[in-house]
């Protein structure tokens, strides 16, 4: 087991215990990590990293099992696009000093058609420019046509991906791991030949990562790194193998597939975008369906959705309703909204069971964005300080704010708990698990489904006679929701058939979504999860775990339901050969029956049921006629796993280090370019980014979390057992920095950054180390991040919210921040100032640009975060 | 190869005397006389499965309830996920919903104001339609600056979604959609 990026026995303490039943069957732990936690000491080998470097260490792997020849190669030639044959124009980073070809300085931007196949192309894909987040065809690598792409299965054509990640790669070699990770030539060999020797045909190793790699400025790029190494050893698709994405709420997952997200619809069906003239469901289809691959059934979706949404009013002639939807024209996301709030461009905000005073990045700027809101609405179990940031927060303290001045209008509603209703998560691994309402919530706490239903009813009232033509969607809403008890709490099951779907035509429940069509005769509320209602029956309420001891009988298929499909391994068809025979006995998971003509094994196989192994798909095939028996990866318009991706990313084919944003240190590999060039950036006076001269944070801060805490507190600080367990925020740090400081074990200490100063508690401890990179040395700082400034009662703990340090930024693919690499100073004592504004510029300082319109590292104005000193 | 602990669990759940040491399967032999007196500390309780609400890995939960108050929240051991066993979190999560500082009405801060007030529910809830209907039109664009159709309001915005159940996300995301609201975010991408 590999964990990198996660912490995974603080974060997630009963998945670990898995990773202990491992170990005493024989399984080796790794943990690469900046920082010495729980997780490390249940590890066989735990190696100390410089937070942010993981590509270089991830490249040094993949140049490793390269030049060692030690991929399974059977593998790598069948499964993934190592023999695909790339355009002639492509250059990459090594030949452009740290670009890809394509990239234009000007709007910091990649033009992308040089990295495509040869004889591919990418179906056009409108308004693209003008987002940050990227065309949906791209992502899934659905609008791709792959009719005439060659391949080399010998892997020696120069242009064939296996060169091109050979050469992209030569100079990650052990001694430059050494130089930027900070990690030793000895740790590094032993963790490469740990991997390699645990992978194969007859063994799998599994990969943990979790916010550790995502919350960076080339996130997506750290995760595709991790997903090479893990195609080059076949460990994708197999039992005791894969890429376990740890999430981090309940529901993260489920929140990610039926979204409160601003640039999809349900089932990642993209949200349409703004453009000159009108978008009809024709242009939206061919933008993101595609002729070959599983997502040639993009139109059944799309429609099935529009009927859940709209009911009878949604017809063919009126396009389903789909031209009164929304359009999106920008980053619409957390950050720019708040962003915008702050400069006074948001009348309102509903929060749910979050808490973005204390869990929002720059958290100080997020408080000040609340005191610009005209209304405000929060949803929680007790009050917190997202609610209370006029009464009490950091800046009321220090007189920045004063309640009298602040005119946000703050409405805190109690919320009923998880036993208080009936409704369904999906956990980490896309199981959907139903609970039972166990007691009634206290006085006048509801549901959000309640809420959200009788908001909805209020509205659709007001809406009712209204003959404006924007008004369609709410006059035509399609809501039915009966009520039920005192309360009128809607019946969440009836919501689950909804999501489920219909054959409008007989008013029965689809059993999944091969039965959804695009002609107006099903419904469905979210594609990926139809067939959780399948038989007429909630699947996601089954309780029985099934024979653990029989053989497969670890998969537990009737615990519970997972999409799609109910399918518990994605791509299981990979864990057998091409022949469809499994890869090892000891391995067996999902293989060909060739007596009974189809696939079978311990799970749902993940292809069509009955196709033959040796089936080859004709050139001009479409549809999933255009998957031939042997190509396991069948949402891929290719069939295969993309080692090198042609479309879907903004910042590069293939993953390559850049250092963060603020990095002590220059890059080693490419000097030319410093942090990744397309990389989000929000220039504001309230969120200052640290260039790479600036000497006033020369060290290098990281965050973590605690079993005892969960994320930004709420629903942990306040329990009087947690509180006492974990009372303190406090630092790690290590004992060489705290010397030269004056910094005693147990004292307070001071940490600052360009945006904030918190205090707390050193632990000076040998748990972080100082790096020793070539001749330089870099000093840690890692933190908890759980702790705010308001309980609410006596029985909870206070502390400094450590994201008053972080600034807002963007990886470019998905707008997350870089909160786990960002420069920081330290001292003895306490803080001086309760407040950060200080240190983040004035309150009422405009952007200098729309939020929705995030800047670019790479444009010429931030040259300063380029490493041109 | 996970082990058969959940049967052997369930065994012992149908015995006469379930003790806790007999739950963490120490064997009949470790219950003392006077928790053979005592009986079971569950008997007579309801019983209703539930699942973890912190973190994402899905621990099956049992929550013991009398009379529709909550006693105590364990570990489900017929979960294959976490065969009884909970966090530090999920064992205290029957302090969650019984926290001191527990919300049980409306909490109203007017603007300007300098404490908390007390509203009715129903009140909230039309104040609250009230001001997403009047953002919505104030802030409705049919076309953007650059002229591109939009159809939507930029007037309010929606955080959180990680916590709540698929159900309520659905209808959220169904509502804000239908009235053209488009920042809605959640967890997913902090």
């Amino acid at each position: 087991m590999w964990i990198q990026g996660s912490s995974l026995v603080e974060a997630h303490p009963v998945g670990s215990r898995w990773a202990l039943k491992a170990r005493e069957r024989g399984a080796k732990i790794i943990h690469v990590d900046p920082h010495y936690s729980r997780t490390s000491a249940i590890s066989d080998l735990y190696v100390p990293i410089r937070a942010g470097s993981d590509i270089a260490f991830l490249g040094g792997l993949i140049r490793h099992i390269i030049e060692t020849e030690s991929y399974f190669r059977e593998y790598v030639v069948n499964y993934t696009n190592a023999a695909t044959i790339v355009n002639a124009d492509y250059r990459g980073p090594e030949e452009l000093e740290g670009v890809f070809s394509g990239f234009d300085p000007e709007s910091g931007t990649y033009d992308r058609s040089s990295w495509m196949y040869e004889g591919g192309e990418v179906a056009a894909a409108a308004g693209q420019r003008e987002h940050s987040t990227q065309a949906f065809s791209d992502r899934t690598g659905a609008g791709m046509m792959v009719g005439n792409v060659r391949s080399d299965p010998t892997l020696q054509d120069p242009r064939c991906i296996f060169q091109i990640m050979k050469r992209h790669y030569a100079r990650y070699t052990p001694e430059m791991v050494e130089r930027v990770c900070g990690v030793s030539k000895e740790q590094f060999l032993e963790v490469a030949e740990t991997l390699i020797a645990n992978s194969g045909r007859e063994r799998t190793t599994m990969l943990s990562y979790a916010v550790g790699w995502t919350q960076h400025s080339c996130g997506v790029q750290m995760i595709r790194a991790g997903t090479i190494v893990q195609l080059l050893l076949g460990n994708i698709g197999r039992p005791g193998g894969g890429i376990m994405a740890m999430r981090g709420h309940a529901s993260i997952q489920g929140s990610s597939d039926i979204p409160t997200l601003y640039e999809i619809l349900p089932g990642y069906l993209p949200m349409p975008r703004g453009r000159d003239g009108d978008l009809t469901l024709h242009d939206y289809v061919e933008g993101g369906g595609s002729k070959r691959g599983w997502w040639s059934h993009f139109d059944n979706y799309a429609v099935s959705l529009l009927k859940a949404w709209f009911g009878d009013a949604a017809t063919p002639e009126n396009d389903f309703g789909f031209g009164w939807l929304p359009k999106i024209t920008g980053n619409h996301s957390h950050y720019p909204t708040m962003l915008r709030a702050l400069d006074g461009k948001l009348d309102g905000l509903l929060v749910m069971g979050q808490n973005p005073a204390v869990g929002g990045i720059n958290s100080g700027l997020q408080r000040r964005a609340l005191a610009s809101l005209k209304w405000l609405v929060v949803r929680d179990l007790a009050d917190l300080e997202t609610a209370h940031f006029w009464k009490d927060s950091p800046e009321v303290r220090s007189g920045e704010l004063r309640p009298e001045d602040v005119g946000t209008e703050v409405f805190l509603m109690p919320a009923a708990s998880h036993v208080e209703k009936a409704g369904h998560f999906t956990n980490t691994q896309r199981l959907l698990q139903w609970r039972d309402k166990a007691l009634d919530p206290p006085g006048d706490a509801r549901s959000e489904l309640h809420f959200v239903h009788h908001v909805a009813k209020r509205v659709m009232a007001h809406y009712a006679d209204s003959e404006d033509p924007k008004d369609w969607p709410l006059r035509n809403l399609h809501w039915p929701y009966a009520e039920h008890g005192p309360e009128r709490e809607p019946d969440a099951e009836e919501v689950l058939r909804e999501i489920n779907g219909y054959d409008l035509e007989t008013g029965a429940l689809v059993d999944g979504f091969a039965q959804l069509k695009a002609d107006g005769t099903t419904s469905s509320g979210c594609w990926i999860y139809s067939g959780c209602f399948a038989d007429g029956v909630n699947q996601t309420r089954r309780r029985d775990p099934g024979d653990l001891d029989a053989p497969g009988g670890y998969v537990s298929p009737e615990w519970g339901w997972a999409w799609p499909a109910n399918r518990r391994i994605l791509y299981n068809r990979a864990s057998a050969d091409p022949s469809g025979k499994p890869w090892s006995e000891r391995k067996r998971y999902v293989w060909w029956d060739s007596e009974q003509e189809r696939w079978t094994g311990y799970d749902v196989p993940d292809f069509p049921v009955g196709k033959r192994p040796d089936y080859v798909a004709p050139d001009d095939a479409e549809g999933m006629d255009a998957i031939s028996g042997d190509d396991p990866f069948i949402m891929m318009a290719d069939g295969r796993a993309w080692l090198y991706s042609p479309s879907g990313l903004l910042d590069g084919p293939l993953p390559t280090h850049y250092e963060p944003y603020e990095s002590p240190v220059p890059n080693e590999l490419y000097p030319k370019m410093g942090a990744n060039p397309v990389a989000i950036t929000w220039a504001h006076a309230a969120n200052p980014i640290t260039a790479p001269d600036d000497e006033r944070f020369p060290h290098v801060a990281s965050t973590f979390r605690l079993t005892e805490h969960h994320t930004a507190g709420p629903m942990s600080r306040n329990l009087p057992w947690l509180a006492e367990l974990q009372p303190e925020m406090f630092f790690e740090i290590d004992p060489q920095l705290a010397a030269e400081r004056g910094i005693e074990d147990g004292g307070w200490m001071t940490v600052t950054s360009a945006r904030g100063e918190i205090e707390g508690r050193a632990s000076v401890t040998s748990r972080v180390r100082p790096l020793k990179m070539g001749d330089r040395v870099v000093h840690q700082i890692c933190m908890p991040w759980h702790w705010g400034t308001f309980a609410s009662s006596a029985q909870g703990v206070t502390g400094d919210a450590a994201n008053d340090l972080i600034a807002i930024s963007g990886d470019p693919n998905v707008s997350i921040q870089e909160s786990k690499a960002f420069r920081c100073d330290v001292r003895a004592g306490r803080r001086n100032r309760e407040s950060t504004e200080r240190q983040a510029g004035t309150q009422h300082a405009a952007g200098d640009h729309p939020p929705e319109e995030p800047r670019k590292l790479g444009q010429t104005d931030q040259a300063d975060f380029r490493g041109e000193r | 190869m996970a082990s058969s602990r959940p049967r052997i669990f369930e065994g012992l759940r149908e015995l006469p005397v379930v003790g806790r040491a007999l739950d963490w399967g120490l064997g009949a032999s470790a219950a003392s006389r006077e928790t053979e007196r005592a009986g079971s500390r569950i008997a007579g309780l309801k019983v209703t499965e539930s699942v973890c609400p912190y973190c994402a890995v899905g621990c099956g939960q049992l929550v013991y309830t009398r009379d529709g108050e909550l006693v105590d929240i364990e570990g489900n051991p017929r979960s294959p996920i976490n065969q009884g066993t909970l966090c530090p979190k999920g064992a205290a999560s029957r302090q969650l919903i019984q926290q001191p500082g527990r919300l049980t009405k409306v909490r109203y801060r007017r603007p300007y104001g300098t404490d908390w007030e007390e509203l009715d529910l129903e009140q909230a809830m039309d104040m609250i339609a009230e001001r997403m209907i009047a953002a919505r039109e104030e802030h409705w664009e049919e076309r953007d600056e650059q002229g591109w159709k939009v159809d939507r309001t930029l007037g309010f915005a929606h955080l959180g979604g990680a916590t709540l159940d698929n159900e309520e996300n659905y209808l959220l995301k169904k509502l804000y959609t239908a009235m053209g609201a488009i920042q809605i975010e959640n967890q997913a991408r902090i």
